[in-house]
Protein backbone atom coordinates (compact mmCIF):
# COMPACT_ATOMS: atom_id res chain seq x y z
CA UNK A 1 0.00 0.00 0.00
CA UNK A 2 1.29 3.49 -0.82
CA UNK A 3 2.19 5.22 2.43
CA UNK A 4 0.28 8.35 3.37
CA UNK A 5 3.44 9.67 5.01
CA UNK A 6 7.05 8.63 4.49
CA UNK A 7 10.38 9.84 5.81
CA UNK A 8 13.42 8.59 3.94
CA UNK A 9 17.01 8.97 5.07
CA UNK A 10 16.18 12.06 7.09
CA UNK A 11 18.99 13.84 8.91
CA UNK A 12 18.60 16.74 11.30
CA UNK A 13 21.14 18.37 13.57
CA UNK A 14 20.85 21.08 16.17
CA UNK A 15 24.16 22.92 16.03
CA UNK A 16 26.84 20.25 16.16
CA UNK A 17 24.48 17.69 17.73
CA UNK A 18 22.92 15.20 15.30
CA UNK A 19 19.35 14.29 16.30
CA UNK A 20 18.46 12.20 13.23
CA UNK A 21 21.10 10.35 11.22
CA UNK A 22 19.20 8.87 8.28
CA UNK A 23 15.80 8.00 9.73
CA UNK A 24 13.42 6.11 7.43
CA UNK A 25 9.80 5.21 8.18
CA UNK A 26 6.57 4.67 6.20
CA UNK A 27 3.08 5.19 7.63
CA UNK A 28 0.15 3.54 5.80
CA UNK A 29 -3.21 5.34 5.55
CA UNK A 30 -5.13 4.86 8.78
CA UNK A 31 -2.21 3.08 10.43
CA UNK A 32 -1.28 3.80 14.04
CA UNK A 33 2.46 3.57 14.62
CA UNK A 34 4.09 4.01 17.99
CA UNK A 35 7.57 5.52 18.02
CA UNK A 36 9.46 4.35 21.09
CA UNK A 37 12.87 5.32 22.33
CA UNK A 38 14.72 6.76 25.28
CA UNK A 39 14.95 10.49 25.95
CA UNK A 40 17.27 12.16 23.49
CA UNK A 41 17.03 9.35 20.93
CA UNK A 42 15.50 11.68 18.33
CA UNK A 43 11.89 10.47 18.41
CA UNK A 44 10.33 13.91 18.94
CA UNK A 45 12.60 15.42 16.29
CA UNK A 46 11.40 12.72 13.89
CA UNK A 47 7.79 13.66 14.63
CA UNK A 48 8.53 17.35 14.09
CA UNK A 49 10.26 16.64 10.77
CA UNK A 50 7.46 14.33 9.58
CA UNK A 51 4.89 16.96 10.51
CA UNK A 52 6.73 19.67 8.57
CA UNK A 53 7.49 21.69 11.70
CA UNK A 54 11.26 21.31 11.27
CA UNK A 55 12.72 21.13 7.76
CA UNK A 56 15.18 18.21 7.58
CA UNK A 57 18.84 18.91 6.77
CA UNK A 58 18.72 16.15 4.15
CA UNK A 59 16.43 13.32 3.11
CA UNK A 60 12.80 13.47 2.03
CA UNK A 61 9.41 13.74 3.71
CA UNK A 62 6.55 12.73 1.43
CA UNK A 63 2.92 13.25 2.37
CA UNK A 64 0.30 11.79 0.02
CA UNK A 65 2.65 12.13 -2.96
CA UNK A 66 3.82 15.68 -2.10
CA UNK A 67 7.39 16.43 -1.03
CA UNK A 68 6.82 18.22 2.27
CA UNK A 69 10.47 19.19 2.54
CA UNK A 70 10.23 21.16 -0.71
CA UNK A 71 7.16 23.21 0.23
CA UNK A 72 7.37 26.84 1.33
CA UNK A 73 6.80 27.66 4.99
CA UNK A 74 3.38 29.07 4.15
CA UNK A 75 2.32 25.96 2.23
CA UNK A 76 3.54 23.68 5.04
CA UNK A 77 1.66 25.75 7.61
CA UNK A 78 -1.56 25.48 5.62
CA UNK A 79 -1.10 21.74 5.18
CA UNK A 80 -0.48 21.28 8.90
CA UNK A 81 -3.64 23.22 9.72
CA UNK A 82 -5.89 21.32 7.35
CA UNK A 83 -4.50 17.82 6.96
CA UNK A 84 -2.56 17.19 10.15
CA UNK A 85 -3.68 17.15 13.77
CA UNK A 86 -1.51 17.50 16.87
CA UNK A 87 -1.78 16.37 20.47
CA UNK A 88 1.15 17.27 22.71
CA UNK A 89 1.85 16.60 26.36
CA UNK A 90 0.58 20.03 27.40
CA UNK A 91 0.48 23.69 26.53
CA UNK A 92 -1.41 23.36 23.28
CA UNK A 93 -4.77 24.94 24.17
CA UNK A 94 -5.40 28.69 24.29
CA UNK A 95 -6.21 29.27 27.98
CA UNK A 96 -8.19 32.48 27.39
CA UNK A 97 -10.63 30.64 25.13
CA UNK A 98 -13.40 28.24 26.09
CA UNK A 99 -13.29 24.53 25.31
CA UNK A 100 -15.56 24.91 22.29
CA UNK A 101 -13.61 27.94 21.04
CA UNK A 102 -10.45 25.84 21.13
CA UNK A 103 -12.00 22.99 19.15
CA UNK A 104 -13.58 25.38 16.62
CA UNK A 105 -10.33 27.33 16.17
CA UNK A 106 -8.70 25.22 13.41
CA UNK A 107 -11.94 25.35 11.41
CA UNK A 108 -12.25 29.14 11.81
CA UNK A 109 -8.61 29.59 10.79
CA UNK A 110 -9.35 27.48 7.74
CA UNK A 111 -12.19 29.78 6.71
CA UNK A 112 -15.17 27.68 7.79
CA UNK A 113 -18.20 29.86 8.59
CA UNK A 114 -18.57 30.56 12.32
CA UNK A 115 -21.96 28.85 12.74
CA UNK A 116 -20.83 25.74 10.93
CA UNK A 117 -17.49 25.66 12.77
CA UNK A 118 -19.20 25.82 16.17
CA UNK A 119 -21.76 23.20 15.17
CA UNK A 120 -19.00 20.82 14.15
CA UNK A 121 -16.96 21.61 17.27
CA UNK A 122 -20.00 21.10 19.50
CA UNK A 123 -20.64 17.65 18.04
CA UNK A 124 -17.32 16.48 19.53
CA UNK A 125 -18.32 17.08 23.15
CA UNK A 126 -20.52 13.99 23.60
CA UNK A 127 -18.00 11.86 21.68
CA UNK A 128 -15.29 13.00 24.05
CA UNK A 129 -17.56 12.60 27.08
CA UNK A 130 -17.26 16.32 27.77
CA UNK A 131 -20.97 17.27 27.63
CA UNK A 132 -21.73 20.49 29.45
CA UNK A 133 -18.13 21.75 29.44
CA UNK A 134 -18.36 23.64 26.16
CA UNK A 135 -18.22 27.10 27.75
CA UNK A 136 -15.55 26.38 30.34
CA UNK A 137 -12.23 28.11 29.89
CA UNK A 138 -9.56 25.50 29.36
CA UNK A 139 -7.69 26.67 32.46
CA UNK A 140 -10.72 25.55 34.47
CA UNK A 141 -10.62 21.99 33.14
CA UNK A 142 -8.83 19.02 34.71
CA UNK A 143 -5.74 17.67 32.95
CA UNK A 144 -7.68 14.78 31.43
CA UNK A 145 -10.54 17.00 30.27
CA UNK A 146 -8.10 19.48 28.73
CA UNK A 147 -6.33 16.66 26.92
CA UNK A 148 -9.64 15.41 25.53
CA UNK A 149 -10.35 18.94 24.26
CA UNK A 150 -6.93 18.80 22.61
CA UNK A 151 -7.91 15.49 20.96
CA UNK A 152 -11.11 17.11 19.69
CA UNK A 153 -9.21 20.09 18.35
CA UNK A 154 -6.72 17.80 16.63
CA UNK A 155 -9.40 15.68 14.97
CA UNK A 156 -12.09 18.27 14.15
CA UNK A 157 -10.62 18.87 10.70
CA UNK A 158 -10.62 15.10 10.01
CA UNK A 159 -6.85 15.09 9.48
CA UNK A 160 -5.10 12.49 7.38
CA UNK A 161 -2.42 12.15 10.05
CA UNK A 162 -2.61 12.75 13.77
CA UNK A 163 0.70 13.42 15.53
CA UNK A 164 0.70 12.69 19.24
CA UNK A 165 3.82 13.40 21.31
CA UNK A 166 3.66 11.87 24.81
CA UNK A 167 -0.11 12.54 24.89
CA UNK A 168 -0.57 11.03 28.35
CA UNK A 169 2.74 12.20 29.80
CA UNK A 170 1.18 14.57 32.30
CA UNK A 171 -1.83 12.42 33.25
CA UNK A 172 -2.41 9.78 35.92
CA UNK A 173 -2.86 6.16 34.77
CA UNK A 174 -6.64 6.00 34.69
CA UNK A 175 -7.03 9.39 32.99
CA UNK A 176 -4.25 8.51 30.57
CA UNK A 177 -6.01 5.28 29.58
CA UNK A 178 -9.24 7.17 28.98
CA UNK A 179 -7.50 9.72 26.77
CA UNK A 180 -5.75 6.94 24.82
CA UNK A 181 -8.97 4.95 24.38
CA UNK A 182 -10.80 8.02 23.09
CA UNK A 183 -7.97 9.28 20.92
CA UNK A 184 -7.30 5.92 19.27
CA UNK A 185 -11.02 5.17 18.90
CA UNK A 186 -11.73 8.57 17.34
CA UNK A 187 -8.68 8.42 15.04
CA UNK A 188 -9.80 5.02 13.79
CA UNK A 189 -13.36 6.26 13.31
CA UNK A 190 -12.09 9.24 11.29
CA UNK A 191 -9.65 7.08 9.31
CA UNK A 192 -6.69 9.17 10.46
CA UNK A 193 -3.25 7.62 10.58
CA UNK A 194 -1.34 8.32 13.78
CA UNK A 195 2.29 8.82 14.69
CA UNK A 196 2.38 8.23 18.43
CA UNK A 197 5.60 9.19 20.18
CA UNK A 198 5.88 7.72 23.65
CA UNK A 199 8.34 6.19 26.05
CA UNK A 200 5.58 4.17 27.73
CA UNK A 201 5.02 0.59 26.56
CA UNK A 202 1.42 0.62 27.78
CA UNK A 203 0.66 3.60 25.54
CA UNK A 204 2.53 2.05 22.61
CA UNK A 205 0.43 -1.11 22.94
CA UNK A 206 -2.53 0.86 21.51
CA UNK A 207 -0.72 1.06 18.15
CA UNK A 208 -0.83 -1.34 15.20
CA UNK A 209 2.96 -1.60 15.29
CA UNK A 210 5.94 -0.08 17.04
CA UNK A 211 9.29 1.17 15.90
CA UNK A 212 12.27 2.20 17.99
CA UNK A 213 14.39 5.29 17.52
CA UNK A 214 17.97 4.73 18.62
CA UNK A 215 20.75 7.21 18.05
CA UNK A 216 18.78 9.01 15.37
CA UNK A 217 17.85 5.90 13.36
CA UNK A 218 14.51 4.10 13.12
CA UNK A 219 14.53 0.33 13.63
CA UNK A 220 11.64 -2.11 13.80
CA UNK A 221 11.39 -4.05 17.03
CA UNK A 222 12.52 -7.62 17.37
CA UNK A 223 14.98 -7.88 14.51
CA UNK A 224 18.03 -6.97 16.53
CA UNK A 225 19.76 -3.72 17.23
CA UNK B 1 3.27 -17.81 52.89
CA UNK B 2 4.03 -14.26 51.89
CA UNK B 3 1.04 -12.02 52.42
CA UNK B 4 0.77 -8.27 52.00
CA UNK B 5 -2.43 -6.43 52.86
CA UNK B 6 -4.46 -9.60 52.42
CA UNK B 7 -3.13 -10.03 48.90
CA UNK B 8 -1.80 -13.48 48.27
CA UNK B 9 1.07 -13.69 45.86
CA UNK B 10 1.38 -16.67 43.55
CA UNK B 11 4.23 -19.08 44.25
CA UNK B 12 6.26 -17.76 41.33
CA UNK B 13 5.79 -14.16 42.46
CA UNK B 14 6.65 -15.11 46.04
CA UNK B 15 9.96 -16.55 44.92
CA UNK B 16 10.74 -13.41 42.96
CA UNK B 17 9.81 -11.16 45.88
CA UNK B 18 11.90 -13.32 48.20
CA UNK B 19 14.86 -12.74 45.89
CA UNK B 20 15.22 -16.34 44.80
CA UNK B 21 16.56 -16.44 41.30
CA UNK B 22 14.51 -18.71 39.11
CA UNK B 23 17.17 -19.98 36.82
CA UNK B 24 16.98 -22.69 34.21
CA UNK B 25 20.00 -24.53 35.62
CA UNK B 26 21.06 -26.66 32.61
CA UNK B 27 21.26 -23.78 30.11
CA UNK B 28 22.80 -21.52 32.72
CA UNK B 29 25.60 -24.03 33.35
CA UNK B 30 26.12 -24.32 29.59
CA UNK B 31 26.40 -20.53 29.43
CA UNK B 32 28.97 -20.49 32.22
CA UNK B 33 30.98 -23.27 30.58
CA UNK B 34 31.04 -21.77 27.12
CA UNK B 35 33.77 -19.15 27.60
CA UNK B 36 36.19 -21.71 29.07
CA UNK B 37 36.21 -25.31 30.43
CA UNK B 38 35.67 -25.46 34.15
CA UNK B 39 35.40 -27.71 37.20
CA UNK B 40 32.12 -28.41 38.97
CA UNK B 41 33.13 -26.47 42.04
CA UNK B 42 34.18 -23.45 39.98
CA UNK B 43 30.86 -23.54 38.15
CA UNK B 44 28.96 -23.56 41.43
CA UNK B 45 31.00 -20.65 42.79
CA UNK B 46 30.38 -18.61 39.67
CA UNK B 47 26.69 -19.51 39.55
CA UNK B 48 26.17 -18.52 43.18
CA UNK B 49 28.08 -15.28 42.72
CA UNK B 50 26.17 -14.18 39.61
CA UNK B 51 22.70 -15.61 40.17
CA UNK B 52 22.37 -16.83 43.74
CA UNK B 53 22.40 -13.44 45.39
CA UNK B 54 19.68 -13.17 48.01
CA UNK B 55 18.45 -16.66 47.27
CA UNK B 56 19.69 -20.11 47.99
CA UNK B 57 22.91 -21.24 46.38
CA UNK B 58 23.03 -24.09 43.90
CA UNK B 59 23.25 -27.36 45.82
CA UNK B 60 25.91 -29.92 44.95
CA UNK B 61 23.11 -32.38 44.22
CA UNK B 62 21.58 -30.03 41.62
CA UNK B 63 24.99 -29.22 40.21
CA UNK B 64 26.29 -32.74 39.67
CA UNK B 65 22.87 -34.14 38.72
CA UNK B 66 22.59 -31.50 36.00
CA UNK B 67 26.17 -31.94 34.80
CA UNK B 68 25.65 -35.69 34.56
CA UNK B 69 22.48 -35.23 32.45
CA UNK B 70 24.19 -32.67 30.23
CA UNK B 71 27.05 -35.12 29.70
CA UNK B 72 24.63 -37.98 28.99
CA UNK B 73 22.84 -35.85 26.39
CA UNK B 74 26.09 -34.85 24.69
CA UNK B 75 25.88 -31.15 25.61
CA UNK B 76 29.08 -31.22 27.63
CA UNK B 77 32.05 -33.58 27.76
CA UNK B 78 34.63 -34.37 30.39
CA UNK B 79 37.87 -32.75 29.46
CA UNK B 80 40.94 -33.63 31.42
CA UNK B 81 39.52 -35.76 34.26
CA UNK B 82 42.03 -36.70 36.86
CA UNK B 83 41.58 -40.42 37.78
CA UNK B 84 41.08 -41.14 41.43
CA UNK B 85 39.92 -37.66 42.29
CA UNK B 86 36.38 -36.78 43.32
CA UNK B 87 33.75 -35.63 40.84
CA UNK B 88 34.69 -32.00 41.45
CA UNK B 89 38.07 -32.58 39.86
CA UNK B 90 36.48 -33.34 36.50
CA UNK B 91 36.97 -30.59 34.03
CA UNK B 92 33.97 -30.01 31.76
CA UNK B 93 33.84 -28.53 28.29
CA UNK B 94 30.79 -27.52 26.25
CA UNK B 95 30.19 -29.46 23.01
CA UNK B 96 28.86 -28.18 19.68
CA UNK B 97 25.45 -29.61 20.62
CA UNK B 98 25.64 -27.76 23.92
CA UNK B 99 26.45 -24.48 22.18
CA UNK B 100 23.50 -25.04 19.84
CA UNK B 101 21.17 -25.63 22.79
CA UNK B 102 22.45 -22.53 24.57
CA UNK B 103 22.18 -20.42 21.43
CA UNK B 104 18.59 -21.57 20.81
CA UNK B 105 17.60 -20.73 24.39
CA UNK B 106 19.27 -17.32 24.40
CA UNK B 107 17.76 -16.17 21.12
CA UNK B 108 14.23 -17.40 21.84
CA UNK B 109 12.21 -14.67 23.60
CA UNK B 110 10.58 -15.84 26.82
CA UNK B 111 6.82 -16.06 26.98
CA UNK B 112 5.79 -12.67 28.38
CA UNK B 113 4.88 -13.58 31.91
CA UNK B 114 4.48 -10.97 34.62
CA UNK B 115 7.41 -12.32 36.63
CA UNK B 116 10.22 -13.31 34.35
CA UNK B 117 12.84 -10.65 34.98
CA UNK B 118 15.07 -13.24 36.66
CA UNK B 119 15.29 -15.37 33.51
CA UNK B 120 15.96 -12.30 31.37
CA UNK B 121 18.67 -11.25 33.78
CA UNK B 122 20.37 -14.65 33.43
CA UNK B 123 20.19 -14.45 29.65
CA UNK B 124 21.70 -10.98 29.61
CA UNK B 125 24.57 -11.99 31.88
CA UNK B 126 25.32 -15.17 29.90
CA UNK B 127 25.15 -13.26 26.61
CA UNK B 128 27.67 -10.74 27.90
CA UNK B 129 29.96 -13.48 29.26
CA UNK B 130 30.09 -15.12 25.83
CA UNK B 131 30.23 -11.85 23.87
CA UNK B 132 26.83 -12.43 22.31
CA UNK B 133 24.50 -9.55 21.34
CA UNK B 134 22.62 -9.05 24.62
CA UNK B 135 20.96 -5.89 23.26
CA UNK B 136 19.42 -7.93 20.42
CA UNK B 137 17.96 -10.45 22.85
CA UNK B 138 16.45 -7.66 24.91
CA UNK B 139 15.00 -6.13 21.76
CA UNK B 140 13.38 -9.41 20.74
CA UNK B 141 11.94 -9.66 24.22
CA UNK B 142 10.64 -6.12 23.89
CA UNK B 143 8.82 -7.11 20.69
CA UNK B 144 7.36 -10.24 22.33
CA UNK B 145 6.20 -8.15 25.28
CA UNK B 146 4.58 -5.54 23.07
CA UNK B 147 2.74 -8.23 21.09
CA UNK B 148 1.29 -9.57 24.33
CA UNK B 149 0.54 -6.06 25.59
CA UNK B 150 -1.34 -5.33 22.37
CA UNK B 151 -3.49 -8.44 22.94
CA UNK B 152 -4.16 -7.38 26.52
CA UNK B 153 -5.02 -3.84 25.38
CA UNK B 154 -7.62 -5.29 22.99
CA UNK B 155 -8.94 -7.42 25.87
CA UNK B 156 -9.27 -4.43 28.21
CA UNK B 157 -11.11 -2.44 25.56
CA UNK B 158 -13.56 -5.26 24.91
CA UNK B 159 -14.61 -5.43 28.59
CA UNK B 160 -16.58 -6.21 30.73
CA UNK B 161 -14.88 -4.50 33.67
CA UNK B 162 -13.81 -7.77 35.30
CA UNK B 163 -11.87 -8.72 32.14
CA UNK B 164 -10.58 -5.16 31.79
CA UNK B 165 -9.12 -5.25 35.29
CA UNK B 166 -7.54 -8.63 34.64
CA UNK B 167 -5.97 -7.29 31.46
CA UNK B 168 -4.76 -4.21 33.37
CA UNK B 169 -3.08 -6.47 35.90
CA UNK B 170 -1.08 -8.13 33.14
CA UNK B 171 -0.38 -4.82 31.36
CA UNK B 172 1.05 -3.10 34.42
CA UNK B 173 3.31 -6.05 35.20
CA UNK B 174 4.53 -6.34 31.64
CA UNK B 175 5.12 -2.60 31.61
CA UNK B 176 7.38 -3.02 34.63
CA UNK B 177 9.33 -5.67 32.66
CA UNK B 178 9.63 -3.23 29.78
CA UNK B 179 11.08 -0.58 32.05
CA UNK B 180 13.56 -3.09 33.35
CA UNK B 181 14.45 -4.07 29.76
CA UNK B 182 14.96 -0.40 28.82
CA UNK B 183 17.14 0.40 31.78
CA UNK B 184 19.17 -2.79 31.38
CA UNK B 185 19.69 -2.15 27.66
CA UNK B 186 21.01 1.30 28.54
CA UNK B 187 23.51 -0.16 31.03
CA UNK B 188 24.87 -3.18 29.16
CA UNK B 189 28.36 -1.70 28.75
CA UNK B 190 28.57 -1.02 32.47
CA UNK B 191 27.35 -4.54 33.31
CA UNK B 192 29.80 -6.10 30.86
CA UNK B 193 32.71 -4.37 32.63
CA UNK B 194 31.47 -5.63 35.97
CA UNK B 195 31.00 -9.30 35.15
CA UNK B 196 33.25 -10.28 32.29
CA UNK B 197 36.26 -12.21 33.57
Amino acid sequence: MTPILAAHEVTKSFGATPALRGATIDIAPGEIVAVLGPSGSGKSTLLHCMAGIFPPDSGTITFDGTRLDQLTDAARTKLRRTLFGFVFQFGQLVPELTAIDNIALPLLLDGVARRSAYARAGAWFPRLELDGLERRRTGELSGGQAQRVAVGRALVTTPKVLFADEPTGSLDSLTGEKVMDLMVGMARAEGSAMVLVTHEARVAAHADREVMVRDGLVTPLGVGV
Amino acid sequence: MTRTSGYSLGLHAQRIVAGVTITPIPTTLLGLLEPAPSHGYELKREYDQLFGSGGKPLSFGQLYGTLSRLERDGHIAVHGAEPGDGPDRKRYVITANGVARLEAWLTQPEKPDPTLQAVLFVKVVLALLSDRPAADYLDRQRAAHLDRMRELTAMRKAGPLSRTLLADFGLYHLEADMRWIDITAARLDQLRKEIVR
